[in-house]
């Protein structure tokens, strides 16, 4: 799947791209497993066409849309985001897709669309973990309508050149690259627009722990561990080399830091 | 063989190559996590990796040890109690080798770093106060400091084994709270309950223990 030069300010990160090989076996796709090598391992067979996506809620033109369809929506380009998990590890991912807001200005939200809502898969005849207790099933997520909106937002179809790999969400993913890695959904069959904030999976499961922005930030502790610094995946330096400190919004405050102007981003976690 | 085992009982454990082997045997997880961070073989995180097993194989020796007592006693191999010492060190060399991977690892060796972590994290608290206890149990293993101790203040001592691994289930639990993915964890803790279990309800009540004196006496 080749994609364009991106113009979105910030969409191509420095940072050396992780190996490919890290990228598609160590992943959190709980709906494959909990450990980190589950999603690679069972994920193989699973069926990823045909596929529709939904729109649905406070939108003019609500509908099912046919992958290929979005697939040819709007151009695809190459974006090199640092991906950040909440865990405390963090990637480098050449995505390949286009910005959210393509879809949504496509789909004419109408005033009463405050926030939007994803919801992925959760077949458990494919699924093994969908039959486990945990989470609630199927996984959604949520952003404000205006972190829909961001233009790093990035609806994606493909990683590394090519479709993406089951492991890593295919067919059609969410990737929201200044904030924790779980908020970018995997495997969308469904989009809603609302106007109440959306509940989403890690919030239900641990309030106190995952909010609902969830943007990566330092300075806002995890009650667990500390969000100060960050593993990088496959970085050099071996067994004993440093943890990196980790940058407010990922490294993305120049373009997204005005979203969340006045806010107070300790209570909105 | 060289030499047979008193009373004409060949049992394994009694062979003189029991405790070398079995100190091998307990060396190779160890021998594995330094071959698979050598050869690039544990993984794209392979810190996190050897600090998530080291936490299990302490958790194991810990089931290990305690499993001795029980053991023996109900298959009546009283000799087994030899092993019991080294799985004991065993537990306290994989804690240290646990607690070396998340002090350098994970807080590159930054011992002001590692305080406030202790402070701020209960689990990583109650991870840590398992190891202080387990320290003085190492540390007295060796015979002269059974003798020194006596037997008896050495036992009540060494009861706090049992605290250990309470500390050590909570530790496993909190690390794993709010992914609710607590399968393992009730696992180690369904095997701590039945050797802890076994040992109240042998000391209090087991009838067995009431009869065996004068009917099972060989």
């Amino acid at each position: 799947l080749p994609g364009g030069k991106s113009p979105v300010p910030g969409a191509i990160a420095i940072d050396k791209p992780t190996d490919y090989k890290d990228a598609t076996s160590y992943n959190n796709f709980y709906e494959f497993g909990t450990d980190k090598s589950d999603p690679a391992e069972n994920a193989t067979k699973f069926q990823t066409r045909p596929w529709t996506v939904e729109i649905e809620g406070a939108v003019k033109k609500p509908g099912r849309y046919a992958f290929e369809d979005l697939l040819k929506l709007a151009p695809q380009e190459e974006r090199i985001y640092r991906l950040r998990c909440v865990e405390g590890w963090s990637m480098v991912i050449p995505w390949v897709g286009y910005s959210l807001s393509a879809l949504v200005n496509k789909v004419e939200p109408t005033g009463n669309a405050k926030f939007v809502e994803f919801v992925t898969l959760a077949d458990p005849k494919q699924m093994p973990y969908v039959k486990s207790h945990v989470l609630d099933w199927p996984y959604t997520e949520g952003l404000r309508m205006d972190e829909a909106m961001h233009p790093l937002a990035l609806l994606a179809f493909g990683m590394y050149g090519e479709v993406l790999p089951n492991q890593n969400g295919a067919p059609v993913r969410l990737v929201v690259p200044w904030k924790y890695g779980f908020k970018s959904a995997k495997s969308l069959v469904k989009i809603r627009f609302v106007e109440k904030m959306p509940p989403t999976a890690w919030n239900k499961a641990a309030a106190n722990e995952y909010g609902f922005y969830s943007n990566v930030n330092p300075n806002v502790d995890h009650p667990r561990w500390s969000q100060a610094t960050e593993r990088r995946i496959g970085e050099g330096g071996g067994l004993f080399a440093k943890r990196r400190k980790t940058e407010m919004f990922n490294g993305y405050e120049p373009q997204v830091g005005q979203l969340y102007a006045g806010m107070d981003l300790k209570k909105n976690y | 063989m060289a030499t047979p085992a008193p009373r004409g009982r060949r049992v394994p454990w009694l062979h003189p190559a029991a405790k070398p082997v079995l100190f091998v045997a307990a060396l190779l997880p160890f021998a594995w996590l330094l071959y698979g961070a050598i050869a690039n073989q544990i993984g794209p995180n392979p810190q996190e990796y050897i600090i998530r097993a080291t936490g299990d194989w302490t958790l194991r020796f810990l089931c290990l040890t305690l499993a001795v007592t029980p053991v023996r006693t109900v298959l009546h191999q009283p000799a087994l109690a030899r092993f019991r010492r080294m799985l004991g060190l065993f537990t306290y060399f994989y804690v240290c080798v646990h607690l070396m991977s998340y002090a350098w690892f994970d807080q590159g060796l930054e011992f002001d770093a590692i305080a406030k972590d202790i402070a701020k994290r209960p689990f990583i608290l109650v991870g840590f106060a398992a190891f202080l206890l387990l320290t003085p149990l190492a540390a007295t293993s060796v015979n002269r400091a059974i003798r020194a101790l006596g037997a008896a203040r050495w036992q009540a001592l060494h009861r706090l084994v049992y605290v250990i691994a309470g500390l050590g289930i909570l530790h496993f639990f909190w690390m794993r709270a709010g992914k609710n993915n607590f399968a393992e964890v009730f696992v180690y803790a369904g095997i701590l309950a039945v050797l802890l279990g076994w040992r109240v309800w042998h000391r209090f009540g087991g009838p067995r223990v009431v009869r065996e004196p004068a009917a099972r006496r060989a």
